[in-house]
């Protein structure tokens, strides 16, 4: 059996004005009639299966509904329609740097994070001084977190969510957490949980990351499914020339030209604007060799 | 059985460690923080003691007691279910990210209130001694009306909550709710005086039911008959009922709307 299947997900979000308008409203809206939703389909009809030790990549552009459909397979949503079949315990790494607690000590959001994920108290009591020297904040663990830098805070969530050994590791965008020295860290950690046979999944947008970690490709396009499959290295291709032909495209509506245009003419003025800049750089320093070689030319009448 | 005790064994620590941080949110690590939420309710007592007085405090023995009964089983109700309606909404960065039981937070909140709520019932009794209350092992029994209190303000916690996912006015109309009710909940005055039915209109109260309670032991030394208990357990059963099944038939939704 798979280690995910996923068969026929769809996932609808209903988008109405119920939070703005507020329960006043709705009632009278309701009354009258005069109340509506939309439906917004951010999957529809998605099916793959995953085995153990596979890696998927899941490629596609913004909205495409990928980040929504790792929350159906974590858990935290449930499809619409459609099936979700999982086996083994899942750790999911999905932008992880909120949802801290500003006035407390890092110590302590730290046991709170622990907890929320599932941690028991004696394995944070064990790993705690390891999370710390990973995430580098050795001298910060009585600082408030809001005192963090915003990487530090990155450093810390990755750490703490790293260390368990899942069956299933899902990967938001995580990959480029923190500086050059602790992304290559991080990426390392990563590398070394998906070596020791987890089924992983990541989302992102390097395609160098994807075509060098995945051995197969799930491509979402505006909730749909493209492809799936396992000749990696084909769908990494047919992506990222689906990619240059979208920006080489015209644009299409008057106000994307307009958009498009505005752009052009500030960074044409910016252009003019630096070269105007340049041209009297240069002719002031040619005024001022020029006054030098005159001034020495004085000395040099003087002198004589 | 089983299976509620291994969700209890899985859940505990992370419910800790939210009672806990929701403690240090609360208290600001501060003495004054603690000393606040006692000082607070004894303000309030002292302007409606020296403003109210003059109008009730003749017919009513122990007036200070009697308002004070009235005063914190009210502002536990409101801190409580103010707290619970909150719950979910200021959690919501955790729970979109990370697939954790949602009404631990409404727990949680609950728990801290409940705590607060501990601490102006020393006062409380302490003002019983000023206000020469004889105690009696009766008073033991106001562990009930507290118990009822939690199991009914989880509940409500928890319709509110839901409600306050959907409609951000909801705190705003809660509020007037709480305006309206403090005043239905006879605090600073007695309904004796009002006719037969207009005094079983109260009883549809929950707040009051409970505040009475507190009353028929403290003041008068009476233990409220049985059917009163009946009362009480059923305000408590019914909203927590009401809040577990919202609670049940939207869990999956919240999500769509934060």
């Amino acid at each position: 059996m798979s280690v995910i299947d996923c068969s026929h997900v769809s996932i609808r979000y209903i988008t109405g004005d119920f939070k703005s308008i507020g329960l006043k409203e709705y009632i009278v809206r309701r009354l009258t009639n005069n109340y509506h939703v939309k439906e917004f389909w951010a999957d529809k009809d998605i099916t793959f299966q995953l085995e153990k030790g596979d890696m998927l990549g899941i490629i596609g552009t913004n909205g495409a509904g990928k980040s929504t459909l790792l929350k159906a397979i974590t858990g935290i949503m449930v499809p619409t329609g459609g099936e979700i079949k999982v086996k083994g315990n899942i750790a999911a790494l999905l932008e992880l740097a909120s949802g801290f607690d500003g006035d407390m000590t890092v110590r302590e959001n730290t046991y709170l994070r622990g907890a929320l994920l599932g941690y028991t108290r004696r394995f944070l009591d064990e790993k705690y001084d390891e999370i710390i020297r990973f995430a580098e904040l050795q001298d910060f663990q009585d600082y408030m977190f809001k005192q963090l830098s915003s990487g530090m805070k990155s450093r810390l969530a990755f750490s703490i969510a790293c260390l368990v050994n899942p069956d299933i590791l899902i990967l938001d965008e995580v990959l480029s957490v923190g500086d050059g020295a602790f992304r290559k860290k991080s990426g390392d950690k990563m590398k070394e949980i998906i070596s020791g046979g987890v089924t992983a999944i990541l989302v992102s947008h390097v395609m160098p990351q994807v075509r060098e970690l995945c051995n197969k490709i799930l491509w979402l396009d505006h909730g749909k499914q493209v492809i799936f499959t396992d000749d990696a290295e084909l769908a990494c291709d047919a992506y990222e020339e689906f990619l240059a032909q979208k920006k080489k495209k015209p644009p299409k509506t008057v106000e994307e030209m307009r958009t498009l245009q505005r752009a052009w003419h500030i960074r044409q003025e910016k252009e003019t604007a630096e070269k105007a800049k340049k041209a009297a750089e240069k002719a002031a320093k040619e005024a001022k060799a020029a006054h030098e070689k005159a001034e020495a030319d004085r000395k040099a009448l003087q002198n004589n | 059985m089983e299976k509620i005790s291994k969700t209890i064994q899985q859940y505990w620590f992370m419910f800790e460690e939210l009672v806990n941080r929701d403690f240090k949110q609360r208290y600001k690590r501060s003495v004054l923080g603690m000393a606040w939420s006692i000082l607070s309710p004894l303000m309030t007592l002292l302007v409606m003691r020296v403003i109210f007085t003059q109008f009730f405090s003749k017919d009513i023995p122990h007036y200070t007691i009697y308002l004070f009964s009235g005063n914190i089983v009210m502002s536990y109700f409101r801190e409580s279910t103010r707290q619970g309606m909150r719950s979910l909404v200021s959690n919501s960065k955790i729970f979109t990210k990370i697939n954790v039981p949602k009404y631990l937070f409404l727990l949680s909140k609950n728990v801290s209130a409940l705590v607060n709520f501990g601490l102006t019932l020393v006062v409380y009794f302490a003002f019983c001694v000023m206000d020469h209350i004889t105690f009696t092992p009766k008073m033991i029994l106001l562990v009930f009306p507290v118990l009822c209190l939690l199991v009914m303000n989880i509940g409500i916690g928890g319709i509110l909550s839901a409600m306050y996912v959907f409609f951000e006015d909801t705190s705003y109309l809660y509020d007037v709710l709480l305006t309206l009710l403090n005043y239905m909940s006879a605090i600073f005055y007695s309904i004796d005086k009002f006719p037969q039915s207009m005094q079983m209109m109260y009883m549809l109260n929950p707040v009051y039911v409970y505040i009475k309670y507190f009353r028929l032991i403290v003041i008068d030394g009476i233990i409220p008959s049985l059917g009163y208990h009946v009362l009480c357990v059923f305000y408590a059963v019914f909203y927590l009922a009401l809040g577990m099944y919202i609670y049940k038939k939207f869990n999956h939704d919240f999500l769509y709307y934060l």
